[in-house]
């Protein structure tokens, strides 16, 4: 989970790392409010998860409340990069001498942890690592042993960190890897790290990606989660324990396993450009061994989307044997029947492994109309982009 | 022979008495392996009968180990426990533990990782999040159905379960030496290229399989690596060309990050080593089954 900055701002502060005083705001009247008790000269800053809101005006300096009112008008609503702000973050003003880079975060390639520093900071650091490669120092961080004081000295030594801010920035070295551990971070990024007027050190930026495996041991994270931009359709399937993902296209699909589920989506888009150009419109597993409830509730949340015009049931029996999944099939129509929900959607199913057979006897045998059974994965994928051509 | 488990392979279950893990024992005994014991330390001293195989329960990983000579251990236990699970079959020095538990927060893999490395990688470390391993006709530690394929001379690799059984179905007329199921998580214990290099060396393996999919850079290194050690035809696919960015589909690692991870740049990194990529899973297949036909 991506955190926002003015969350990041807070996690920081509850961590004791040294951040702006500030607060954020939904409304030019809260922003007036935060404005008046920062006093003085204020940032009104959009939060947005993506990167280039100063260029595309999202970061305005306000002489006061007034002003600070008037910013947040401006931005409140703005589009960038396809994302509205719905949020401003004010804070007061810092009189930046100095500007540097400091993150933290997963490194998959050698499973581990990676530091990277820069005094070259403020700036797009992929930038800076391909222009002055030099400039920019990675440490790789022993999970179990990380960063300690003499450890950050050599992070702090290595990056060539001026003298009189040494000190300084292995506090805030020690004090992030703190915060990244015991919040399951897997990104913590600083960017920019400043040196104040007065020589104090500031993060002035924060980008933060939390683990969500680690969801079970931080409660708090919950809060986190943005509710009014997350998709109602991913919201329903959440409550229901279903891992779905909203898409854009026009045949639904329903598989058991990621890896099975991304592949199917692959499939029909490779079917849907023989079809009118049509898409998959979501992504759906329903796991292992799943029951007729399970697959009621993924049809349920698949068919509600008014987008779908037909619907891809892609499982291949492993430990989930076929003749459940056709059963969980034919009582889901029944039991969203009950619930009064009309399904019009033709549905094309493939079985395949354990018990594909019986599996097939028993869609054979219910003879619904709009339950259509294709056994290879290419053959019901052409089918499903066929019928959802047809419905658009 | 086959890679890292094979008939003579004893296993020992972590977790043997949950209910994954005992019904995954089940099938695993089912399936021929030879499954010597369970641990437990609450348990430790008893006895659980499995369809009339009486399994002893272990106070700890150690124990099994001297007592029965195991030396594959598969975890089933919680996400909250799984570290300290690991841990203990490191310390015992266990040849290859398979970790099936999925939902395990990525730092506690990368401290038993770093704690692996730190005791000199004396054990291998397959999955989270993974399926498990499979010798066909040998034997079996995880939960990869044992009854799709028979033993033959492919071997697999893949990020994904669902699609090494789509897989090993596709060729089940062929069959497999050892099919690794490496897990869907950011960080794992055994990659592509570990089971690439053991493929390679294993005179019972003629061609490979290797399944990936976005997030990451395991399959450009495994093609970097492809194209300096291996001499075996390999045959790969990639799931995830239709993925949004920065959206994670299901696997916790299976996410593009800005323009890194892409399926796009997994493809051509292993065609731009002469890895044949097929575009679905049955036309991936196809290219091996031309492969192994001598075509």
């Amino acid at each position: 989970m991506d955190l926002y900055e003015y969350q990041g701002r807070d996690l920081f502060e509850r961590h004791g790392l040294p951040v702006l005083a500030g607060g954020v705001a939904t409304t030019p009247q809260e922003a007036r409010a935060i404005a008046e008790r920062l006093g003085g000269r204020v940032v009104v800053k959009a939060q947005v998860k993506v990167g280039g809101r100063g260029k595309a005006g999202g970061v305005k300096l306000a002489e006061g409340p007034d002003e600070a009112v008037a910013r947040a008008t401006d931005i409140l609503g703005m589009d960038i990069k396809g994302h509205t702000v719905h949020k401003v973050m004010i804070t007061v003003t810092a009189d930046v001498a100095e500007e540097y880079y400091f993150s933290y975060l997963l490194d998959r390639a050698n499973r581990t942890f990676l530091c990277i520093a820069s005094v070259a900071g403020g700036m797009d650091i992929e930038q800076v690592a391909a222009d002055t490669p030099d400039r920019v120092v990675k440490a790789p961080i022993d999970a179990n042993t990380g960063v300690d004081e003499a450890k950050a000295r050599e992070i702090v030594s290595a990056a060539g960190f001026p003298a009189e801010v040494a000190d300084q920035v292995v506090e805030v070295a020690v004090g992030l890897w703190q915060a990244f551990v015991a919040e399951d971070a897997t990104l913590v990024e600083v960017n920019p790290l400043a040196k104040n007027g007065d020589g104090r050190m500031l993060l002035l930026d924060a980008k933060i990606t939390l683990d969500e495996n680690a969801a079970f041991r931080h409660p708090d994270h919950e809060a986190l989660v943005d509710q009014a931009a997350v998709d109602p359709l991913e919201q329903a399937a959440k409550e229901k324990d279903l891992n779905y993902v909203k898409l854009d296209g026009e045949v639904g699909i329903i598989g058991n396993g990621a890896g099975l589920v991304m592949s199917t989506l692959d499939v029909v888009a490779y079917a849907g450009e023989r079809h009118g150009n049509v898409k998959p419109a979501n992504f759906l597993d329903i796991g292992g061994g799943a029951s007729a409830a399970v697959m009621a509730n993924g049809l349920e949340i698949v068919l509600s989307d008014p987008a779908v015009k037909s619907v891809f049931v892609n499982v291949f029996g492993g430990i989930t044997a076929c003749d459940e999944v056709a059963n969980g099939i034919i009582q889901a129509l029944a039991l969203l029947e009950q619930r009064g929900e009309q399904v019009t959607k033709p549905l094309v199913v493939r079985l395949d492994g354990n018990n594909a057979e019986a599996g097939r006897a028993i869609l054979d045998g219910a003879n619904n109309p709009l339950v259509q059974r294709v056994d290879t994965m290419d053959g019901a994928a052409e089918r499903a982009a066929e019928l959802a051509a047809a419905g658009v | 022979m086959a890679i890292w488990l094979t008939k003579d392979s004893k296993v020992i279950v972590q977790g043997m008495t949950g209910s994954e893990g005992s019904k995954h024992t089940r099938r695993m005994l089912a399936a021929g392996t030879n499954v010597v014991g369970g641990v437990n330390p609450r348990k430790a001293g008893q006895k659980v009968d499995f369809d009339g195989t009486e399994l002893p329960v272990f106070a700890s990983v150690a124990d099994a180990m001297a007592e029965t000579g195991a030396d594959v251990t598969v975890i089933f236990v919680p996400p909250q426990f799984t570290k300290a699970a690991v841990v203990e079959a490191i310390d015992a020095a266990i040849p290859l533990a398979v970790v099936i538990t999925e939902g395990v927060p990525v730092h506690d893999t990368a401290a038993f990782w770093a704690y692996n490395l730190a005791q000199g990688e004396r054990t291998r470390i397959i999955g989270p999040n993974c399926p498990g391993i499979a010798s066909p006709g040998a034997s079996n530690a995880g939960i990869i159905p044992a009854d799709i394929t028979g033993s033959g001379r492919i071997g697999l690799v893949s990020k994904s379960g669902t699609l090494t059984y789509q897989m090993m179905y596709e060729l089940r007329d062929i069959g497999f030496s050892t099919c690794v199921g490496i897990g869907g998580d950011p960080i794992i214990g055994t990659t592509h290229i570990d089971a690439l290099k053991a493929f390679e060396a294993d005179p019972e393996t003629d061609a490979i399989v290797m399944i990936g999919e976005i997030g990451g850079d395991a399959e450009e290194r495994a093609a970097e690596f492809i194209k300096a050690n291996v001499t075996k035809p390999v045959v790969g696919y990639i799931a995830g060309f239709t993925a949004p960015p920065g959206k994670t589909m299901g696997h916790a690692g299976a996410i593009i990050s800005g323009s890194a991870g892409t399926a796009e740049a997994k493809q051509a990194a292993l065609e731009a080593v002469g890895v044949k990529v097929g575009k679905t899973p049955t036309e991936t297949a196809k290219l091996m089954r031309e492969i192994m036909s001598g075509n």
